[in-house]
């Protein structure tokens, strides 16, 4: 009331005070009235263009969110089924996983297992290689050396998962077993060693453009104060380049966890609740192919229990990508 | 007047510098920097000064492709710091470098003047604290920092981090200070406060400064050295320089008819 009395008063005061002017505006014509040139005149058909064009690119960006919130919502639905059958107690806690069997039993937690062991070999064999691989890339090579390097390491990336499978299962495991000579023909240690060597490239990519991201003018810094080319990328480059880094990691944990084939070839489908890599096991995504192979009857609860697995499954990919989030938003590059 | 009881520090002898696609950007320089003076160089974009500049600490090293040929020759030793035995890394220990833009390191305020002990291997952390304290009160922002040592370099205002940048440079007593254009990316009251750090500076060093302010060279130097095209036109001390040029060229740059 107050405030709309005060503004009241000043657009009054404001009026009185350019009455002059505005009557000079009002009287004359040419102030006012402005004829357009055809030239900037709104163009009917450009603007209908650029709307149609608009619409379109709209469109290609929402069907991938559209694609991510339908498969969210089967997820959920699925699983709905499930959970109407299982107790959230019973998946979470039990330590066996038997839906398709007689005696059926429904915790989740040895497939957990058996995907966070598997992952945890292939991160242990993919870091370290991968940055010190991006570091040398990006810090050491040479131009040429670069140019040669990368387009074939990043060709790994294009070999069909399923050749990585048969290689953990054919080659690396019998090779493993002449060290070990009790290792299972089916273990997660082969299964992780082979993963990791194939998430290499995602991590040596991704992290080499973070850091030849950061700029010249920061390594000339560095080598200004008399350091060697080694302090400058590990002292200086390494962690200006941080957030770029993390984000390869975490895109490896992801890809990591995801991970289908290489496990389901070389690691077994048999759920077996142990972290000991030497052992074999399945993971999420393995029984998820199990059952997906077999002819299971649609809104069955076996057929439900591989939504409710890949419910799990989604929960921690999101989990390491949120993860993921808040430590590149920490450690964003400020240069 | 030159003052010919100075020592001089280093000189160039016939110094010209090859870029790697071949341009001959330096041209037979012959220019001493007097012990404990500054020398400015000035002269349009694209002169070679820069370039010249960055020869002092062999910054052109890092790049494949560049080429030196004549000599700079660093006293007392008599070193000449291009040959090709010489390891650069150890040219820079005793010449250190402020660059054109602040360009701190992605490190707390103390961890970046500290960065040069570190990289030389120092351990003693009492060591370590005491001189990144000197260096800090020798670059004037001691008082506006120290208790927040512990915050990362990014923080702090332009001005500062260039104040931050010469503490890192000064923080391993180097014996020369190049300055590369180290107030074009500043405002005014942070380039008097550079400016005014720099004339206390050679006290201690020997500074070579690259400037594209005519005034600054006016106001900061003892010797000024006019570059045109890669040829060192005019040599002299700052007043002679700037108020009886014995070069046409050199008092159309300075009066600002070209340039």
């Amino acid at each position: 009331m107050t405030a709309s009395f005060i503004g009241n008063t000043l657009i009054k005061s404001i009026t009185l005070k350019l009455k002059p002017l505005m009557d000079i505006a009002t009287n004359s014509p040419s102030l006012i009235t402005t004829t357009i040139s055809p030239r900037l005149a709104k163009n009917l058909r450009r603007d209908i263009k650029g709307r149609v064009i608009e619409f379109i690119l709209m469109l290609a960006a929402l069907s991938a969110v559209f694609t991510t919130f339908a498969i969210v919502a089967i997820l959920l639905y699925e699983s709905f089924g499930f959970f109407k059958t299982v107790s959230l107690v019973e998946f979470f806690t039990g330590k066996e996983w038997t839906p398709l069997f007689e005696d059926a039993h429904y915790g989740i937690m040895p497939l957990v297992a058996g995907t966070l062991t598997t992952s945890m070999v292939a991160l242990a064999v993919a870091v370290p290689i991968g940055t010190i691989g991006a570091i040398y890339l990006s810090e050491f090579a040479s131009h040429k050396t670069r140019e040669i390097t990368k387009p074939i390491l990043e060709l790994l990336v294009g070999v069909p998962t399923i050749a990585f499978g048969y290689f953990a299962l054919l080659f690396v495991t019998p090779l493993l077993q002449k060290i070990y000579p009790d290792l299972p023909g089916f273990n997660m240690l082969s299964a992780g060693l082979v993963m990791g060597v194939m998430i290499v490239p995602y991590i040596a990519s991704v992290a080499e453009d973070a850091m030849r991201a950061v700029p010249m003018s920061m390594r000339e810094g560095s080598y200004a104060m008399g350091a060697t080319r080694f302090q400058t990328a590990l002292r200086v480059v390494t962690p200006a380049a941080t957030s770029g880094i993390v984000a390869a990691y975490i895109l490896a944990i992801s890809r990591a966890v995801g991970e289908t084939m290489v496990v389901a070839v070389a690691a077994g489908q048999q759920p077996n609740l142990t972290f000991n890599p030497t052992e074999g096991a399945a993971t999420i995504t393995a029984y998820i192919v199990q059952v997906a192979m077999g002819d299971l009857p649609h809104a069955s609860i076996g057929y439900q229990s591989i939504f409710a697995a890949g419910l799990v499954l989604f929960a921690m990919t999101l989990g390491f990508n949120i993860i993921g989030h808040i430590v590149r938003k920490k450690y964003r590059e400020q240069y | 007047m030159m003052n010919t009881t100075t020592a001089i520090k280093a000189e160039s002898r016939n110094l010209d510098f090859f870029y790697s696609n071949g341009h001959r950007a330096l041209k037979s320089i012959n220019m001493p920097l007097y012990e404990n003076k500054i020398t400015a160089l000035i002269g349009p974009s694209g002169c070679g000064k820069s370039t010249f500049l960055r020869c002092f600490n062999r910054m052109h090293d890092l790049y494949p492709g560049n080429k030196y040929q004549g000599q700079i020759i660093m006293h007392p030793d008599n070193t000449n710091i291009l040959e090709a035995g010489v390891d650069p890394i150890e040219v820079r220990m005793r010449i250190s470098m402020v660059f054109q833009k602040p360009n701190p390191f992605p490190k707390t305020i103390f961890e970046n003047v500290a960065y040069g002990l570190r990289v030389r291997d120092e351990k003693n952390k009492r060591t370590i604290a005491d001189k990144v304290e000197e260096a800090l009160k020798g670059a004037a922002l001691w008082n506006e920092v120290k208790d927040r040592l512990n915050d990362l370099a990014f923080n702090l205002s332009g001005g500062q981090q260039q104040r931050l940048c010469i503490a890192r440079a000064l923080a391993t007593d180097p014996e020369i200070m190049l300055f590369d254009e180290p107030t074009s990316a500043l405002d005014p009251i942070a380039t008097a406060n550079i400016e005014e750090l720099m004339s206390g500076l050679k006290e201690k060093l020997t500074i070579l400064v690259v400037t594209h302010n005519m005034q600054q060279a006016a106001r900061v130097s003892d010797y000024t050295a006019y570059m045109y095209l890669g040829e060192l036109m005019e040599y002299g001390d700052t007043d002679t320089i700037f108020t009886r040029p014995t070069r046409k060229e050199t008092e159309d740059y300075i009066t600002g008819k070209f340039g």
